[in-house]
């Protein structure tokens, strides 16, 4: 059972319910980065909701993705609650990460999430090595690794791609051409038209479909999930789809022009699959602001939820370096914290 | 665990090449989620012939021949082991590790500290190091300093056979990741190996190889042998005291102090190269933690801050040995 049916119409409001709560979760992250309360920097999601719901939705649960700096809509593509993922980025104890990820680092393995990532291009293997797991374990399950364009010119890309194709290993590989890595236009960073050409060179298939289109995202990962499990291998999407708002929170975007923005922003891929939603009868404008509101009150819990949560202590710092025991963890501490520990007592 | 008293075991005569094969075999019989992979460790056992022959008993699945690309493949491991599995990777020369290095030292090394511990990392990396076969400059570094250096990663270098099953043991069923460093130069050495299938030693346990009361010698890999004979050389004249360092870290700062306070007098011997390394580390373990027991200059031996040169005369300018420990500790007995 795929995670969200888009073939059924509560399956349909269901991933309209995701897109609007990633949004609404995005814009609340962006403006609380603006206002300083949230620390480090945040890479918003905005504009390419289809990618991350189209494409999430296609799995089961027990699939695994891995995700990128940009990585707060998949998460809740994936299911992930909007509370412990706000309050990670609060850098709040009961964030996924218990606040040592922050927005660049969420995870929940448990869920399948294994990590938005820092750096571009590291997904990949680590959705290979999943799919590794789910091979010789004979699972029934498949891994996707979203990427971006930028993400497709590095190496260890390719040194997985070519590695989960040779071995027929269950992974998708689905790239969110957003038209840009940071500053620079895709067309400056590869000589191929469609990245999905990248599928080419290891011999699985590549399709390229439009990122602003939940279902056309859905229908080509429901595909290549069926090919995945079905033990042929890998395959290449690429979704094409625009960020709305700059490369990180205070971007000034100078690489851009204001038309080029508001011709995709015509093309939102909510508006536009609500609006598909009511012409067909299976949503009325009241229901969309009924949801509309439903989200924006969960959006406004999960960041309540954050901003009252608790600070780790100072020295969870040490914690989680390691499985095992090991002594000079515990030492550097000791040494660090003359104190011991006691947020009250002696010198540091 | 078993890892004292190995007079009282029942022991074997093996190489440190068949300690290693012998573990991996014991320890891929005993849990189906541990497996091999790496560039040519199935079909051809391997370019320096470890793995021999594992891929017959074992088949192509859980001895997996990869395509010749350690960024994917390592990462592959990485992911493999966030998820499930216990990989055991080969890297064919440790000096092929910068190609993996990233997903080594942002994702295998750091996601259990960002996810806040919520997963576990049981990967094994097996590389080879080191000098003396003529391979020049990119088939001859030792480069487990920084391993050793990069938090998150733990890091075992074996100078004898029992050593090699002991920590492989260890490093296998251990839930984070080890590198465990083969000296290429001593795959051929032999020694008493325990049979115990369950033979273990403890991440982070140095080992008293000779008891002395003039000089410790620490030393690792091929020194340590060499420190041996060294020290039997010595016999007589100066009471060397040997030790394996065996674990790089975590490292036993423990039995370094306890040997001081008898010696008063250290050596460290390691073909990393002399700079900001492993010697770098056992000395401020001595200095901070046993400085008044100190009587003397602390001496290293490793290689001058040079790559390895190809012409044979050359690599043995550059390459620490017997020699130059027994130098040494002439200089400070
Ligand atoms: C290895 C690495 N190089 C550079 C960066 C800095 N960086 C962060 S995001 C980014 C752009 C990535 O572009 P793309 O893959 O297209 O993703 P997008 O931001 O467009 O979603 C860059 C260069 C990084 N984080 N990691
Ligand atoms: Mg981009």
């Amino acid at each position: 059972m795929p995670t969200i049916d888009l073939e059924t119409e509560t399956g349909r409001k269901e991933a309209l319910r995701r897109m609007l709560t990633i949004r609404q979760f995005d814009t609340t992250a962006g403006e609380r980065f603006a206002d300083g309360e949230i620390p480090g920097f945040v890479h918003l999601y905005i504009g390419e909701e289809a990618v991350g719901v189209g494409a999430c939705s296609a799995l089961e649960d027990d699939d695994y993705i891995t995700s990128t700096h940009r990585g707060h809509g998949h998460c809740i593509a994936k299911g992930l609650d909007p509370k412990p993922m706000m309050a990670e980025l609060y850098g709040k104890r009961e964030g996924y990460c218990n606040g040592k990820g922050g927005s660049m680092h969420i995870a929940d393995v448990d869920a399948g999430m294994l990590g938005a990532n820092g750096i571009v291009g590291a997904g990949p293997p680590l959705g290979t090595g999943a799919a590794l797991t789910i091979d010789r374990k004979g699972e029934d399950r498949v891994a996707l690794s979203f990427l971006g364009d930028g993400a497709v010119a590095q190496g260890q890309v390719h040194s997985a791609a070519n590695l989960a194709a040779t071995w027929d290993l269950p992974v998708i590989f689905l790239v969110e051409n957003n038209h840009y890595g940071e500053g620079t236009p895709v067309e400056e960073q590869h000589n191929v038209e469609n990245l999905s050409a990248t599928a080419g060179a290891y011999n699985v298939p590549g399709i390229t479909v439009d990122g602003m289109d939940i279902t056309a995202v859905n229908e080509a990962v429901t595909e290549a999930r069926e090919r995945a499990r079905a033990g042929d291998g890998p395959t290449f999407i690429e979704a094409e789809t625009y960020r709305f708002h700059g490369h990180f929170e205070g971007d000034e975007e100078l690489y851009r022009e204001d038309d080029e923005v508001e011709r995709w922003e015509a093309r939102d891929p909510i508006e536009t699959f609500a609006q598909r939603l009511i012409d067909r009868g299976e949503l009325t404008n009241e229901e969309y602001e009924a949801l509309q509101s439903e989200v924006e009150t969960t959006i406004e819990e999960a960041l309540e939820y954050a901003q009252s949560a608790e600070e780790p202590a100072p020295e969870e710092a040490y914690d989680d370096m390691f499985a095992a025991e090991v002594p000079e963890i515990t030492e550097f501490a000791r040494r660090v914290r003359a104190d011991g520990g006691d947020p009250d007592g002696g010198e540091r | 665990m078993a890892s004292a008293g190995l007079e009282a075991e029942a022991t074997e005569t093996m190489t440190v090449r068949e300690a290693i094969r012998e573990t991996l075999r014991e320890e891929m019989a005993r849990d189906e989620d541990v497996f091999l992979m790496g560039e040519d460790i199935a079909t051809m056992g391997g370019v320096l012939d470890v793995t021999g022959d594992l891929h017959e008993q074992f088949g192509k699945d859980r001895v997996r021949d990869t395509p010749i690309g350690e960024s994917g493949f390592m990462g592959a491991a990485t992911g493999a082991a966030a998820t499930g599995s216990r990989p055991v990777v080969e890297i064919m020369f440790s000096d092929f590790l910068g190609v993996a290095m990233e997903q080594v030292m942002n994702q295998m090394a750091k996601m259990r500290y960002m996810f806040g511990g919520k997963t576990e990392m049981p990967v094994t990396v097996r590389t080879t190091e080191g000098g003396g076969m003529g391979a020049a400059s990119q088939h001859s570094g030792t480069v487990h300093s920084w391993i050793a250096h990069f938090p998150g990663l733990m890091a075992v270098a074996p100078g004898t056979p029992a050593a090699a099953k002991g920590l492989l043991k260890s490093a296998i069923r251990s839930d984070d990741p080890v590198f465990f460093f083969e000296n290429k130069m001593i795959y051929e050495q032999s020694g008493e190996v325990p049979v115990d299938e369950d033979f273990t030693i403890p991440l982070g346990e140095a080992h008293v190889e000779r008891e002395g009361s003039d000089v410790t010698v620490i030393a690792t890999q091929r020194l340590v042998g060499e420190s041996l004979s060294v020290a039997d050389e010595l016999e007589g004249d100066t009471d060397v005291e040997v030790i394996d360092l065996r674990s790089l870290y975590p490292l036993d700062t423990d039995t370094i102090v306890e040997s001081l306070e008898k010696t008063g007098r250290l050596v460290v011997a390691d073909e990393s190269p002399l700079s900001y390394g492993t010697h770098a580390e056992v000395v401020a373990r001595a200095v901070e933690n046993a400085f008044y027991s100190l009587d003397a200059p602390i001496q290293r031996v490793g290689v001058p801050d040079t790559h390895m040169p190809f012409s044979p005369s050359l690599e043995r300018e550059v390459l620490p040995d017997g020699a130059e420990v027994r130098d040494a500790i002439e200089r400070i007995v």
